[in-house]
């Protein structure tokens, strides 16, 4: 950009001639390609979750049918074609509708139109007839409305209270349950308040009228939310949208993974990268200080160091068979056999989990880290270390209060890189403790906080489940765009938090930042 | 180190080991030779530095000045090349005996070097460097300690006000005269200085010079310098310097205006052979 920008103001680039027309284009060319990619996540995704009016076609042969124009084609020879999403899966022709262009003969947007968003399976879209209560009271017209939107919200107050209860208390009893056991009063009570709210979610139906005339009834309990997007205004829908975005970032996933938000992956895709982190940093330093500081710089030395270089290039895939052998199964089947032999055959940590997962992430960007905090350190003047060792120092103070605080910047580097590899890799992590669907996050408030050992969910594995593992492509894709969107922001916010790092680092220590 | 004479070091010269026995000596060397792998940088070198003046070693760049400045405090030590024989004596002690420590030396022989090297600090930190690494002191001891130590190298002026700034704001004058503050706050009793000038203006040379004079009055210092007049304008004693061997030591104003050998002459007077 900075290239085509000089070359309209009619300066040269640095440098003259082809060659940098082509070196300023070529930089012009990638940042297009980031900036066209990030738009089309962000277009995708975070279109998903806004509430697009719905259209109600009538073709010329009298046909009528409601749902949101998605997107059009041009069919080989002449016309264009017209996909509608028109949601109703348990009509024969529902959930997607392709409409040739030329056969529609009007296009309204009614604003009784409404489309219900369910639990699970996809929306409906239609006319609201009515409903029944719990009570079994039938109500119709306008006021069908209002008393369904009262029952949607007292719905999502018993799902919440149903799921804390379940969080806070049934899980972590049950997982502290030893095998045989009995049931504790406390557990009992709270199956019995289980049931109850159960009981009480239950009852009431709506009706709905599709386009085509066909009567759609479903369950009060399996819906989400309506909504009549036709009558909602810019207004109401932004803040609908941002309810829907914060949901999104907030809840669990529902319906295999169909449904529902993502927070477990966040958590899940951040929390590893920390543990790697917190693993990779002291080893790669110290390794790094080996080579650089302590080691006798002769043949050996440079052979090791050529060799962690090319370490940095082997496949992830090949990291991940090793976690697999060497951690899962090596290590975390002796961890087993020596201190969790009570619940065997069932893995504590002889199976998939986020300690070994983090574990190969860090042996993964091993190489990174070293080769970073090695070359910080072969930029430190000797000067520096004979000052140091001059006023009376050891090696090792020389070490930790002079050459080490001037290297951290290159350690940040090495970090930033390291969490710009990791937080992005999903095929090692597939081997040893990814999950597609784990919404117990790893850190609670029970004994010992954070759970090593359990299987965690990540925004990488996240985008291919949900793209390649739901039935529906179509209706898949735009949650895998807001799920990849949100991948590359969390990295994103890593790698920021890293280099303000860096920098708060270099300007406290009065050091002049690179260009 | 053995005590049998290494076969790469050249037979001791006649001449070149001028026994000159000035007042009492803080530090005595006595057949020092050093080298890095099979280059000779020293060969037997005998002088001995008087207590409480300026000695000044001159002579030609690549003669070993700064290789003989570093023996004396042992940063030889970190270079696994080195091979050095012949002994050195502080306060009559050699300072190679196993039951002297080296920090312990570093911190009685100051070392202040040719490019300005501050630590990536505050100016106080620099400062309070040595002193930390002493373990505890307190506070107050820390606070006074730098204070005097910077009046001591003629910065606390001018960096009184802004001790949390970095060192590295400083400028290039200031920050060598922060280094020698740094040194003289673990309480040195010799100060080396290598070249310590030869990267600063006129003005900043002169406060360094100012410096050195009135440091004299406590402290044994050595300094290398490539300026004949610096020299001459601060040093006590002279030895001048020429392949690795001390080719002439005496007073200063006697060897600049009445040198004994033809070498150091020319050396002086700019006629190199
Ligand atoms: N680390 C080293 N390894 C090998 N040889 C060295 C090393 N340091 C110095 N030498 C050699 O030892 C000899 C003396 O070097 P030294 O630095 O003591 O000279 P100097 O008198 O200080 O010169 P200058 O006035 O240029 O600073 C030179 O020939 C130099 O090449
Ligand atoms: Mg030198």
């Amino acid at each position: 950009m900075i290239g085509v920008w000089h070359a309209w103001r009619g300066r040269t680039p640095r440098g003259e001639g082809p060659w940098a027309w082509l070196s300023a284009g070529s930089v012009a060319l990638s940042l297009l390609a980031l900036a066209a990619l990030l738009l089309l996540l962000t277009v995708r995704g975070l279109g998903h979750f806004w509430p697009a009016d719905v259209a109600l076609v009538t073709l010329a042969d009298g046909q009528q049918l409601a749902g949101v124009p998605v997107r059009e084609v041009a069919l080989p020879g002449d016309g264009r074609e017209r996909l509608y999403r028109t949601g109703n899966a348990e009509l024969e022709d529902g959930v997607w509708a392709w409409v040739p262009v030329a056969a529609i003969t009007e296009v309204e947007y009614p604003r009784e139109l409404v489309r219900v968003e369910r639990r699970r399976g996809d929306e409906m879209v239609g006319w609201l007839v009515g409903m029944t209560r719990e009570d079994g009271r039938w109500i119709e017209g306008a006021r069908a409305w209002t008393a369904l939107q009262e029952r949607l919200h007292v719905l999502q107050g018993l799902r919440e209270t149903r799921d804390r209860l379940r969080e806070t208390v049934i899980l972590p009893h049950v997982s502290e349950r030893e095998p045989g056991d009995g049931d504790t009063p406390e557990l009992t009570r709270a199956y019995a308040r289980l049931q109850e709210l159960q009981a009480a979610m239950e009852g009431g139906r709506l009706i709905l009228r599709a386009a085509g005339g066909e009567r759609l009834v479903v369950p009060l309990e399996a819906l989400q939310s309506a909504r009549r997007p036709n009558a909602m205004s810019a207004i109401d829908k932004l803040a609908d949208w941002s309810d829907a975005v914060w949901r999104f970032l907030t809840e669990g996933p529902r319906a295999a993974n169909t449904r529902g938000g993502v927070w477990p992956a966040i958590f899940g895709t951040v929390l590893m990268v920390i543990l790697m982190s917190v693993m990779v940093m002291p080893f790669g330093v110290l390794a790094a200080v080996y080579l650089n500081e302590v080691a006798h710089q002769g043949r050996v030395t440079r052979l090791v160091r050529i060799a962690v270089r090319n370490l940095a290039g082997v496949p992830s895939i090949v990291y991940g068979v090793f976690g697999l052998g060497v951690f899962v199964y090596g290590i975390g089947g002796t961890l087993d056999t020596w201190f969790f032999e009570e619940r065997l055959p069932s893995p504590t940590f002889g199976t998939g989990g986020l300690l070994w997962a983090s574990l190969t992430l860090a042996l993964l960007t091993l190489p990174v880290v070293i080769v970073a905090t090695e070359e910080g350190l072969a930029r430190i003047p000797d000067q520096q270390r004979e000052g140091a060792l001059a006023l009376g120092a050891t090696r090792l103070e020389m070490l930790s209060r002079v050459v080490l605080p001037m290297a951290t910047p290159a350690m940040l580097t090495g970090l930033i890189l390291a969490v710009a590899r990791a937080a992005g890799e999903v095929a090692p992590l597939m081997l040893v403790g990814v999950a597609k669907l784990a919404p117990q996050v790893p850190v609670d408030g029970h004994f010992p906080f954070l759970h090593l050992d359990r299987k965690f969910m990540h925004l990488g594995y996240h985008v291919y489940d949900v793209a390649l593992h739901s039935g529906d492509l179509q209706a898949a894709l735009p949650l895998a765009y807001a799920t990849a969107l949100l991948l590359v922001l969390v990295i994103l916010v890593l790698n920021l938090t890293a280099i303000f790092l860096r920098h708060y680092l270099r300007v406290r220590h009065g050091m002049p930042s690179p260009r | 180190m053995s005590a049998t004479r290494d076969p790469r070091f050249a037979p001791r010269l006649a001449g070149a080991c001028i026994d000159f026995a000035p007042e009492a000596s803080c530090l005595e060397i006595q057949g020092l030779s050093l080298a890095y792998g099979d280059t000779p940088a020293l060969e037997a070198l005998s002088l001995r530095v008087p207590r409480h003046r300026v000695t000044a070693f001159i002579g030609p760049s690549g003669c070993g000045k700064s290789t003989l400045l570093r023996a004396l405090n042992r940063l030889h030590d970190l270079n696994e090349e080195v091979v050095r024989e012949g002994r050195i004596l502080l306060d009559g002690q050699d300072i190679h005996a196993p039951e002297v420590s080296v920090a312990e030396l570093r911190r009685r022989v100051g070392m202040v070097f040719q490019a300005p090297n501050p630590f990536p600090m505050s100016i106080y930190d620099n400062v309070a460097f040595g002193l930390r690494l002493q373990g505890r002191v307190s506070k107050r001891k820390r606070d006074d300690t730098v204070e005097w130590a910077l009046r001591s190298a003629a910065l606390w002026h001018e960096v009184k006000d802004r001790l949390q700034a970095s060192a590295w704001s400083l400028s290039g004058g200031q920050q060598q005269r922060l280094v020698i503050a740094r040194t003289l706050a673990v309480g040195p009793e010799v100060l080396l200085l290598d070249e310590p000038a030869s990267a600063l203006d006129p003005i900043s040379t002169l406060k360094i010079e100012e410096l050195i004079r009135n440091l004299k009055s406590t402290l044994t210092l050595v300094l290398v310098t490539h300026n004949m007049q610096q020299a001459a304008r601060v040093s006590d004693y002279t030895a001048f310097l020429q392949g690795g061997e001390l080719v002439e030591y005496g007073p200063t104003d006697t060897l600049f205006t009445n040198p004994r050998l033809r070498r150091t002459e020319n050396y002086i007077t700019g006629r190199m052979a």
